[in-house]
């Protein structure tokens, strides 16, 4: 399971990862900042960082003493791309099927001795 | 009202899609096996769609097309497995512009007092196929580059549980 795509669903799969991005999409962090919001250590927020690091999504850097977290948003933007796809194609065509079995519905109840 | 929820389990080349219906489970049936009830719903609005054959019975074949507005077409064809009914319709789903990639979709309908929630679980031959299938035959969809971030994660539901 190292092909990109699924390096991504996999970090994403997460709770406190997705929160993690979600703080992160509003601007860079260190570990102690990240930490704060959760009941978790900072050595378990690092090993989340660690996941979103390989998987692409995060980039670290140093300023003066503290490790600086960034929201990578290419991986993420891709996988997002991937999945609105399919998602707008289901979405496209239940929503048509919402308003088949609508009819369908008010068809049957206008011959109530078919039923 | 509801939402299509589409689940990937990491590393597993699987994608779970179900999607709630306020109508019986019968009717959704129904509009999942008549050929001509099918070609209503079935993909985005632009395309249309012309069932060629569909014999919803155990080893039935199926072939249908969808038309773009551009003139473009796109054939599918698979065969029904056992009889296909409320407890499960499974076919395979071939693409015709990628010969040789098969998917398994299992689609299951369970009605509670009178909301039916349907759920598809389409099988591919590995997780590149997956991936490669997905991201080819739908990508009319990507209308929006932006910041879909919050959108993506709320969609996602955590894999481990399907």
């Amino acid at each position: 399971m190292d092909d990109p795509l699924s390096l991504v669903f996999a970090a994403l799969a997460d709770p406190t990862r997705r929160a993690i991005l979600l703080r992160l999409a509003a601007g860079e962090a260190t570990v102690a900042e990240l930490a704060e919001p959760f009941a978790i250590s900072q050595p378990a927020v690092s090993k989340h960082l660690k996941v979103l690091e390989n998987a692409g999504l995060v980039s670290r850097s140093r300023r003066a003493t503290a490790r600086l977290s960034h929201l990578e948003a290419g991986p993420l933007r891709e996988a997002t791309a991937w999945l609105a796809g399919y998602r707008d194609f289901w979405d496209q065509s239940y929503e048509r099927l919402d308003e088949l079995l609508a009819s369908l519905q008010a068809e049957t109840r206008r011959e109530p001795s078919d039923d | 009202m509801t939402d299509t929820t589409i689940i990937v389990p990491p590393g597993l080349p699987q994608v779970i899609v179900e999607r709630e219906f306020a109508a019986p489970a019968r009717l959704v049936l129904r509009a999942h096996l008549e050929p001509g009830l099918l070609a209503q719903w079935l993909g985005p609005r632009e395309m249309t769609m012309t069932v060629e054959r569909y014999e919803t019975r155990h080893g039935g074949t199926w072939r249908y097309i969808h038309r773009g507005p551009d003139g473009e077409e796109h054939a599918f064809h698979g065969v029904f497995h056992g009889q296909p009914s409320a407890s499960g319709i499974v076919q395979t789903f071939e693409y015709e512009g990628t010969p040789g990639h098969v998917k398994l979709d299992t689609t299951t309908l369970r009605e509670r007092d009178g909301v039916t929630l349907l759920r598809t679980v389409s099988s591919f031959q590995s997780v590149d196929d997956r991936d490669a299938m997905v991201a080819s035959g739908m990508e009319r969809g990507l209308r929006d580059s932006g910041e879909r971030l919050e959108a993506l994660l709320a969609t996602l539901t955590p894999g481990e549980q399907a």
